[in-house]
């Protein structure tokens, strides 16, 4: 074990287990068909379980895979098996949290699906070809939010602070909303 | 974004989505908006979201349609829109275009590259690496340099991570980058530094010299991020384990460090350390404690994955050490109850590591209650566990017995119940006591078993075994309800074991015969024909005779030809006057891959071939061996060494040898692949010079017909020695073989060869090649129960050594033996030590060690050696090893 910890899948699911986003960054699942009969016996597997409070794990087929539930979106990030748990834990922390910051607090299906480019540049800010970028989930946020003020603004002239500054934003509305 | 929606009658509220009837064609219609003078960004970063959505859910583009979409794509670079370029950046990820297409983007990107802002430059970064190939890389080197060294930490972590991937692709390239990677290593960026490390060490990481140097400094110095922290844990037990190969000192110099980061507070790196320090060769009990402490604590902890973890490492750390894990067993027990199954089913495993033998009624019944909740992959490792812990108290056989057979009686799937099975006949072959009644569980369960291949096998297995217990009549009357309930298949299995009765068992003879008449009738071709040929072969024609030994063999006797040569040699035979002859079957086994060798010798494989014990790598060999009629009269094969090589990694031929040490003979298996795709060789032997070992004799070598290319083949050479004599030498060998050229397009090899050699480097028996290693649990009691009638002491004088753990590793490795207890460490700086040894000599001779060491100040090192063993010459034998 010299290598470089590494995550094998980020996988959002709704509550029927079909795909919201999902990106894989290892050979081991070739074909969309393997894709999905992992997806298919992941979800079915963890689907009784309560996994709302606490990340809660299991293993498939050599490989970790720790997720965590809210409201109709199923989330999971995969690891290899000798992987440190905490490592990918980490991670999947990262996104849940980022995805709550990015749709203000209401994480559903719906929500996401009508924000699908944010979670797909938060997918993409968190892990690049496996390696892990970022697992703060104000940073990714940050990063991901840089855009979403109108378009019209010179946006080129935005900056990272900005950016947190949006995201910052983003949860005290969300915290309001509670 | 509402005007996503497709306009659909009858939307349902509750399945709202923005993609709902959402079609290839059509979005790739909307594309063209991409090429409209006056860009809507808006709505061409929603047409990226659709396509990205497409993609997503596994549609795929025609490399005209992404080709298009492509084109179209580089279009939105005139956009000043901060939004749509990220979602350009995405999309042309997710097109990974083709070479020739990625020249029409490579300017935009390289303006992105050195563009002010700093999110432009980071992205562009990640996409031009990962779309890049090697000449376009030359190009953007320089700014990927500087970009590695930017002030701004996204810029530099996209730098570093695009270098790590292009390392795999065009590590000449990445290797130059060194200078600024070490910069970057000292960035004040916590997730820099991460990457600047992994990077660092991925372009240095043959290096070991460098990667010491590396791990010295960084753990000396200032880590900043938890996940570079981990990286740096992982990077030190590498050094640790390469340097206690290399100089084979006991002391390791960054334990220490180590152990400092079991205090440190993120939860991440406290569990890379503990486990780090689990997984350390050769763990003493004393560096342990402090990881176990923290692992214990993680039990109780209210995250599911803390707890998991923890227990995951435990139960690998029970494999071997379950003294070390006892103090945990109260947390442990309580996290049978857990709601998450996996960490109960670790909990389980681990506690039967660990539990004591009174222990083990109480944890059956807490099990009980567990087996009927989970599922059934955790069932098959529970099972596993039991199987390993009643071969460890076969005096507990009777309730562990009890309860697989309780579990075999419920509901479960096929491998569940494959898992029982095999645990109860691996049971009954090594626990002579448990036979009768576990043989009477296996009659049971194919009373109603709906799994033709556990039925077969098991009816095989009692042919084997039923005949030879003590009353073997009351087996019959199961056997035979298989005939006459069971499909085909089984019948026939059930036919060959009543012949076996029949055929072992004399006073069962003319039962067992009106029962096989019975089954003339059968309307299965492969019954009857079964039922005939015994009845025939064993006499049944009304005469009770002794069957005689040939029929026996013939019947049931094992195949001594490999299958697979069977298989082809039938396949050749073309059905002419003359009959199949099977003595024409060669015999020799095929050079076979050793891959497959290795995962045979995997898993004990419990109901195979009739006197299967377990397989191991060991059994594997002398399967091989035995299957060799020239070394078949060698007796019981003692030992097999581990491969050595012969030649160098990377040349023309590589060959390995492995020695087996039989009683009074020693045979050479030299493992060869010839790595010429354009060579065939044939009649390849291993021409073996054994003027250096004068004690031994070649008796018979059997070489190689042919050697393709990457097919590993097997040539041996055997020797022979007197028994009991230690003879030790060296051996200097030569390959020898025929060379033909091959044509590579068509794969056939030329008619005429030429002979050639390849010098190979010596082999050599040593002394502790006629030692297995076979540790004892507990060696005090061992020593105790050998007794001091063969006891004998002496004492030597080891001379000026380097160290004293250097003298330590050279006596072990002399005699070959198993350290115990964990005695091969010395302590720093101490001036005598205690080692235990323990092992079994040739003629299985069952041999232990002690051995005291003193030092003087000028290093010189003496040590006193008591030997115990079953036999007097072996602890003599022990003394003149190191004698000499």
């Amino acid at each position: 074990m010299e290598s470089c910890p590494s995550v094998k899948n980020i996988l959002l699911l709704d509550s029927e287990g079909n795909r919201v986003a999902v990106k894989y960054y290892s050979d081991d699942w070739p074909t969309n068909s393997s894709k999905e009969a992992f997806e298919k016996s992941v979800f079915t597997k963890t689907q009784k379980t309560n996994a709302r409070t606490e990340a809660e794990i299991a293993m498939f087929e050599n490989n970790i895979v720790i997720y965590k539930f809210a409201q109709d979106l199923h989330f999971f990030v995969t690891g290899g098996d000798d992987e440190n748990e905490l490592i990918i834990s980490t991670v999947l922390q990262g996104f849940f949290d980022a995805v709550n910051l990015l749709l203000r607090g209401n994480v559903d299906k719906k929500e996401a699906l009508e924000n699908l480019d944010l979670i797909l540049l938060c997918l993409d800010e968190i892990v690049d070809g496996g390696i892990i970028l970022e697992t703060d989930s104000n940073v990714i946020a940050g990063k991901v939010a840089s855009h979403s003020v109108d378009s019209g603004a010179p946006l080129s002239e935005q900056t990272i602070s900005q950016a947190l500054a949006t995201a910052r934003e983003h949860l005290t509305r969300s915290l309001l909303n509670v | 974004m509402a005007q996503f929606v497709k306009k659909d009658d009858d939307r349902d509220e509750e399945e709202y989505s923005p993609f709902l009837g959402i079609e290839k064609g059509s979005v790739l219609q909307e594309a063209r908006v991409f090429n409209d003078p006056q860009l809507d960004s808006r709505r061409c970063s929603q047409v990226i979201t659709k396509l990205l959505y497409l993609l997503n859910q596994g549609e795929t583009f025609t490399k005209v349609e992404a080709t298009e979409v492509f084109f179209a794509v580089t279009k939105l670079f005139q956009s000043k829109d901060i939004g749509l370029r990220r979602m350009v950046y995405l999309i042309i990820k997710e097109l990974s275009p083709s070479s020739d297409e990625v020249i029409i983007v490579t300017s935009s990107l390289m303006k992105d590259m050195n563009s002010k802002t700093d999110v432009y430059r980071a992205n562009a970064i990640r996409v031009l690496c990962r779309i890049t190939d090697g000449t376009l890389l030359t190009q953007i080197e320089r700014y990927l340099k500087q970009a590695i060294v930017d002030k701004n930490p996204v810029v530099a972590s996209a730098a570093l991570v695009s270098g790590i991937h292009l390392l795999q692709t065009n590590p000449e390239i990445v290797k130059r980058w060194s200078n600024e990677v070490q910069e970057a290593v000292q960035s004040r960026a916590a997730l820099v530094q991460f990457h600047a490390l992994a990077l660092l060490h991925q372009i240095r990481q043959n290096d070991r010299l460098a990667v010491s140097k590396l791990v010295t400094s960084l753990t000396r110095g200032t880590v900043r991020s938890p996940l570079a922290q981990c990286l740096l844990i992982r990077y030190t037990s590498q050094v640790i384990r390469e340097s206690s190969m290399n100089n084979q000192s006991g002391d390791r110099p960054f334990y220490d460090y180590l152990e400092g980061c079991l205090r440190h507070k993120a939860e991440m790196v406290i569990f890379e350390a503990a486990r780090a320090i689990t997984e350390l060769n050769g763990v003493t009990s004393r560096e342990l404690t402090p990881a176990i402490t923290v692992l214990q604590l993680f039990l109780s902890s209210s995250k599911p994955v803390l707890r998991f973890a923890a227990v995951r490492t435990l139960n690998k750390v029970a494999m071997t050490h379950p003294m070390a894990v006892t103090n945990c067993n109260i947390d442990m027990e309580s996290l049978i109850s857990d709601q998450n199954r996996s960490i109960a089913t670790l909990a389980i495993t681990t506690l039967l590591k660990t539990g004591n033998e009174s222990g083990v009624d109480r944890l059956m019944k807490q099990i009980t209650n567990f087996m009927s909740d989970i599922a059934d992959e955790f069932k098959i490792v529970v099972v596993d566990a039991i199987r390993s812990l009643c071969l460890k108290f076969p005096l507990k056989y009777r309730s562990l017995m009890n309860f697989l057979s309780n579990i075999l009686r419920e509901e479960g799937g096929f491998e569940y119940k494959k898992a029982i099975v095999d645990s109860i006949v691996i049971l009954i072959r090594d626990i002579p006591d448990a036979k009768e009644s576990g043989l009477l569980h296996l009659c049971e369960f194919i009373e109603d078993c709906e799994f033709t291949y556990l039925s077969t096998q098991i009816l095989h297995f009692l042919g084997v075994e039923g005949p030879k217990t003590s009353d073997p009549s009351k087996y019959i009357r199961y056997i035979y309800n298989r005939v006459i309930l069971e499909n085909a298949t089984v019948r026939a299995s059930a036919v060959s074991t009543l012949a076996k009765f029949g055929a072992m068992v004399d006073s069962l003879k003319p039962r067992i015969f009106i029962l096989l008449r019975r089954c003339l009738y059968d309307n299965d071709d492969e019954v009857r024909d079964r039922a005939t040929l015994y009845l025939n072969t064993l006499g049944g024609d009304g005469s009770v005779v002794e069957t005689d030994k040939d029929v026996k063999d013939f019947l049931f006797g094992s195949l001594d030809i490999p299958l697979v040569n069977l298989e082809t040699s039938l396949k050749n035979y073309e059905p002419t006057e003359e009959q199949f002859d099977i003595s024409s079957v060669p015999k020799e086994v095929k050079s076979q891959p050793l891959a497959e060798k290795k995962s045979a010798g995997k898993k004990p494989t419990a109901l195979g071939a009739p006197p299967a014990a377990p397989t191991s790598t060991v059994d594997a060999y002398e399967k091989l061996l035995s299957s060799i009629p020239e070394f078949s009269t060698f007796g019981q094969l003692f030992k097999s060494s581990a491969p050595v090589e012969l030649t160098e990694a990377e040349t023309e031929y590589a060959v390995n040898v492995v020695k087996h040490i039989f009683d009074k003979h020693v045979v050479f298996q030299y493992n060869c692949t010839n790595t010429i795709p354009e060579q065939l060789l044939e009649n390849v032997i291993v021409v073996v010079d054994a003027s250096e070992a004068e004690e031994f004799a070649e008796v018979a070598t059997k070489p190689l017909k042919a050697l393709p290319y990457d097919t590993p083949g097997q040539t041996f050479v055997a020797f022979e020695k007197q028994e009991g004599v230690l003879a030790v030498g060296r051996f200097s060998n030569e390959l020898k073989f025929i060379v033909k050229e091959v044509d590579p397009s068509t794969g056939e090899a030329e008619e005429d060869g030429v002979e050639d050699e390849y010098q190979l480097e010596d082999s050599e028996i040593v002394a502790a090649d006629y030692m297995l290693k076979v540790g004892v649990s507990n060696f005090r009691n061992a020593w105790e129960s050998l007794g001091p009638d063969f006891e004998r002491i002496d004492e030597y004088g080891l001379g000026p050594r380097e160290s004293l753990s250097e003298a330590v590793n050279a006596v072990i490795n002399l005699l070959g033996m198993q350290p115990c207890e964990g005695t091969e460490v010395v302590a720093a700086n101490s001036r005598s030590h205690s080692c235990l040894l323990s092992g079994v000599y040739i003629g299985n001779v069952k041999v232990l060690v002690r051995l005291s060491f003193g030092v003087d100040s000028s290093k010189e090192v003496a040590m006193k050696l008591a030997v115990r063993s079953e036999d007097e010459s072996v602890s003599d034998a022990i003394h003149e090893i190191v004698a000499n």
